[in-house]
């Protein structure tokens, strides 16, 4: 569904991305781990064309996206939900999901969306006429997914949704991304919580400083020592179980 | 309906002011109400699309010189040269877009300033054209055979114009590109991922508020019936700004009473000889220490029901009345 050949992104001289190879299979729910710094904002940019990559080939559907602005990208059918949740505050939780309909001109299309994002997130039908900068973090979190969910994206990008969040709402938030995949969104999220993550990814990808350092199914990179160490927290010998 | 019930009120008032204000009063009023539509230009673009402007006067002065000489030169009928000059001003107003697509805040402005300097610059020295410094004179406005030449008639053709702009305004803000204006202004980036397209909106912005003040100045040249090149400085822009800012950042009826305040402000202080300057400063200088989201986020904050509590009985009616 899409496909990333030899990306790379530079800010000015620094190169964010480097020769990123990747795929992300129709139906699949795919994983890009990796620190601070490790270029998963700047992959999910560039994606979504809110940067351009300097060289390379990005495709969606057989189709080259890579020089496309923004709004032609999620008219394509691949919506954003951008790292640090990036809402619209002076706007109520509905204007929010208004805007995430921005593309759509039918009012039918709009109800019907707007149904389905209240039916995985109850809470924002009951807080629809508040604004958005007074939700709760979590709250908020929900919303910037249901702006995302909004546009009817065919592959909906999630970047660092569990920054923030509590355990409790993590496990929720993973839940719900497990749904939208159910009902046949393909998903691509931005990780650090390589746990969570690669229990409810398929694949994984791993980055470090801008490359790709390693990738494949995420049980068996949930598997490879170095992820292990690195990522999971285990130390060098040891198992998972000893952690509390 | 009970807020269409102080509409009606106030707009009763507005109507029968000639009947007790003097003429002078009408003037002023009919000035600000110029001033008005030029805060309301300058608050769509800078309050609710976030790009800032202190190069207003520059538009003001194409409206109004616009408007002048489709009617002294073509001779075509007052009410088409308004909105025509508005149009046309509007169309200036992508000159800007060219540096708002790069630059943002404070360079922005220094852009929009250098603007309002070039326009101020050419104006006297288009002289087969404008005049030159000595400026020139507006004919009188007619509406269909009727000379609108007393202030009373100015002042009501003012506050029709302004009505029709506010509702205009108003109808912008609640629709989607009022909202596309604050998603761009407010998070840029989340905002294209919505689809929005930054170059279309910001085109749109700055197309309206340039039409916003072409309207006003093409008002301004017949309710003062005399331009010149002087009146458009720095001085004006900044004038415009503080209306914006001093009223509250992409708010309508702020834009409303912020034009008010520094339009009458410079009458009420006429008395105090020598002192006048100091005065307006200070002035100034309160209102922003005490109303930090100017006028109407003082007057919001006061009638949370919170506060309402502290307001005196009189004013507590009215308010509670309108709430209903």
């Amino acid at each position: 569904m899409l496909k990333l050949e030899g990306v790379s992104t530079y800010y000015g001289p620094i190169q964010a991305l480097k020769e990123v190879t990747l795929e992300v299979e129709e139906g699949a729910i795919v994983a890009v781990l990796g620190a601070n710094g490790a270029g998963k904002t700047t992959l999910m940019n560039t994606i979504s064309g809110l940067v351009h990559p300097r060289a390379g080939e990005i495709t969606f559907q057989g189709r080259r996206i890579d020089r496309l602005p923004a709004e032609r990208i999620v008219r394509l059918g691949i919506s954003l939900v951008p790292e640090g949740r990036q809402l619209f505050p002076d706007l109520t939780v509905w204007e929010n999901l208004r805007m995430g309909a921005f593309i759509q001109r039918d009012h039918r299309g709009i109800k019907e969306s707007l149904e389905r994002v209240f039916a995985h997130f109850p809470v924002l039908r009951e807080r629809r006429g508040q604004l958005a900068g007074t939700l709760s973090g979590g709250e908020q979190q929900m919303l910037a997914i249901a702006r995302g969910l909004m546009a009817r994206p065919r592959l909906l990008l999630l970047d660092e949704p569990s920054l923030g969040l509590s355990p409790v709402l993590v496990r929720e938030l993973f839940r719900i991304i497990r749904e939208l995949n159910r009902e046949g969104t393909t998903l691509l999220l931005a990780e650090q919580n390589a746990h969570m993550a690669l229990t409810t990814a398929m694949r994984g990808y791993i980055l470090e400083t801008g490359r790709l350092a390693l990738s494949g199914p995420a049980a068996e990179l949930r598997a490879n020592e170095r992820v292990r160490q690195l990522y999971l927290g285990v130390r060098a010998g040891t198992t998972p179980q000893t952690l509390s | 309906m009970r807020r269409l019930i102080l509409w009606g009120v106030a707009l009763c008032l507005l109507a029968l002011a000639p009947l007790f204000l003097r003429s002078y009063t009408l003037y002023i009023l009919s000035l600000a109400g110029v001033y008005v539509i030029a805060t309301l230009g300058l608050n769509l673009l800078t309050g609710y699309a976030g790009q800032l402007s202190i190069g207003h006067a520059g538009f003001l002065a194409i409206g109004a010189y616009t408007s002048a000489l489709l009617v002294a030169r073509l001779g075509l009928p007052f009410w088409l040269s308004i909105p025509l000059a508005g149009l046309l001003t509007g169309l200036t107003g992508f000159i800007l877009l060219v540096p708002a697509l790069r630059l943002t805040a404070i360079y922005l402005a220094i852009a929009t300033l250098g603007f309002g300097a070039a326009v101020a610059e050419i104006l006297p020295r288009w002289t087969a054209l404008t005049g030159g410094y000595q400026g020139m004179k507006v004919p009188k406005a007619v509406l269909f055979g009727l000379a609108l030449d007393s202030d009373v008639k100015l002042y009501y053709l003012t506050l029709s114009i302004v009505i029709v702009m506010l509702l205009l305004a108003r109808n912008i803000v609640d629709s989607k590109m009022g909202r596309a204006f604050i998603a761009l202004r407010d998070q840029e980036r989340a905002a294209q991922a919505c689809g929005i397209s930054l170059t279309r909106y910001k085109a749109y912005a700055f197309f309206i508020s340039a039409f916003y003040t072409g309207i006003a100045g093409g008002l301004y040249s017949f309710v003062v019936g005399y331009i010149s090149p002087g009146e458009f400085d720095l001085a004006k822009s900044l004038l415009i700004f503080m209306m914006m800012a001093l009223g509250g950042m992409a708010s309508l009826p702020g834009s409303v009473l912020g034009a008010l305040f520094l339009s009458f402000l410079p009458h009420w202080l006429s008395g105090f000889r020598g002192l006048q300057q100091f005065i307006y400063g200070a002035a100034l200088v309160l209102v922003v220490i005490f109303m930090p989201y100017g006028f109407w986020g003082f007057v919001r904050r006061w009638t949370m029901p919170d506060k309402l509590e502290r307001l005196p009985r009189p004013l507590r009616a009215v308010v509670e009345f309108v709430r209903g």
